[in-house]
């Protein structure tokens, strides 16, 4: 039997539903501000990546 | 005919409001969380990215909400008979005691990892270290142990300034050592109160409370002795560079009321007690939230008015 009305039960999860997505949208918010804060603190954004990386080279002192 | 149209009220287990799993993390401590992490995120002498600050009290009040749906696993049972608790999520069937579980491990994880990578790894070692002392230390071991469960769960709750502090420094100073102390300190005079006018609650549930094991008497006089050593570690707060004249004037203030409460709740007997409702003891209660948001209060506005350049 197809289901026509609306339950409360659907209602209850399509509030669960829309407040998980907040949260995963707020969430990918947050760790696209906190990205852009780190950067603009000047972090190096280099590393080594099996390329040779002059730039970040520590070198010996004698 | 099983029929989902049907409008009959009933109880579907395991189907929560999204409202519930917010109940789930204790909104009301997360308050008290966020508004004490970020005094000491704030006051330490260091200068912090406001979205870096954001995002450290954000997942700090976080990992203290999982730490609430830990303890409501573990204390479904208990919560189930006190009249305070037993219309919360777990208890009244709306969730179910494992999946309360699996989402305070899962935000603990998260509260953690986002917390060092935001902040630094000091920080969240702290955090973690938070989470375990309240869900496993107190909830799991002690609460139902020993008498001096609310001071032990009262150092949990003591932690958030150090942890904002610490997320702001990376490094633990006396000042952070003495929000924890004016917490920790104040706990056991602020639950003990209420322990006294919700009698009932603590008992049925057998939860060894001061009231049920040592009597009532004990335990008035055992308010009066921590608020005494309260005064100290308020005090002393005054004499740190966190604090100014707006903190020593609440700290000056505040104290004198609070200790002069813990007195007259000290010296009336039962008789007393309930023929005014405990209205006294209600006080004090009433009275020791206040506290808590006025010294973290004052401490806030010294650094605003340090930092505007009109500091003491």
């Amino acid at each position: 039997m197809p289901l026509t009305q609306t339950h409360d039960l659907h209602r209850r999860r399509l509030g669960r539903n829309i407040g998980v997505a907040l949260s995963l949208l707020g969430f990918c918010v947050i760790v696209f501000g906190l990205t852009i804060a780190k950067v603009r603190q000047g972090a190096s954004l280099e590393a080594y990546d099996h390329i040779a990386r002059p730039s970040i080279t520590v070198e010996d002192t004698p | 005919m099983s029929d989902l149209t049907s409008q009959t009220p009933v109880t579907l287990e395991g189907d929560a409001r999204f409202g519930d799993y917010i109940a789930l993390m204790k909104p009301r401590v997360m308050s008290l969380v966020v508004f004490t992490a970020l005094v000491g995120l704030i006051v330490a002498p260091a200068p912090v990215d406001p979205m870096i600050g954001f995002t450290a009290i954000l997942f700090i009040a976080l990992g203290a909400g999982a730490s609430g749906a830990l303890n409501m696993w573990y204390d479904a049972d208990i919560d189930a008979v006190m009249r305070r608790t037993k219309g919360r999520p777990v208890p009244s069937g709306r969730i179910d005691r494992h999946e309360a579980l699996s989402v305070g491990l899962g935000l603990s994880a998260l509260s953690i990892v986002m917390l060092g990578l935001a902040a630094n790894w000091q920080s969240a070692a702290l955090l973690a270290f938070t989470i375990f002392f309240y869900a496993v230390i107190y909830t799991v071991w002690l609460k139902r142990r020993t008498p001096q469960n609310i001071v032990i769960g009262g150092a949990a709750g003591a932690f958030p300034p150090i942890i904002g502090w610490v997320a702001a420094t990376g490094t633990i100073s006396v000042e952070a050592v003495l929000m924890f102390g004016l917490i920790f300190m104040w706990t056991p005079p602020h639950f003990w109160a209420l322990a006294l006018f919700m009698k009932g609650d603590y008992h049925k549930a057998e939860v060894p409370m001061l009231t049920v094991t040592h009597g009532r008497r004990e335990t008035r006089r055992q308010i009066w002795l921590y608020s005494l050593a309260l005064v100290p570690v308020a005090l002393g707060l005054a004499l740190t560079p966190v604090a100014g004249l707006v903190y020593l004037a609440v700290a000056g203030g505040f104290n004198i009321v609070f200790v002069a409460l813990a007195w007259l709740v000290w010296r009336r007997d039962e008789a007393t007690a309930e023929a005014d409702n405990y209205a006294t003891e209600r006080g004090l209660f009433r009275f020791s939230l206040i506290y808590l948001f006025a010294h973290f209060g004052a401490l806030l506005m010294d650094a605003a008015l340090a930092a505007g350049g009109g500091g003491f």
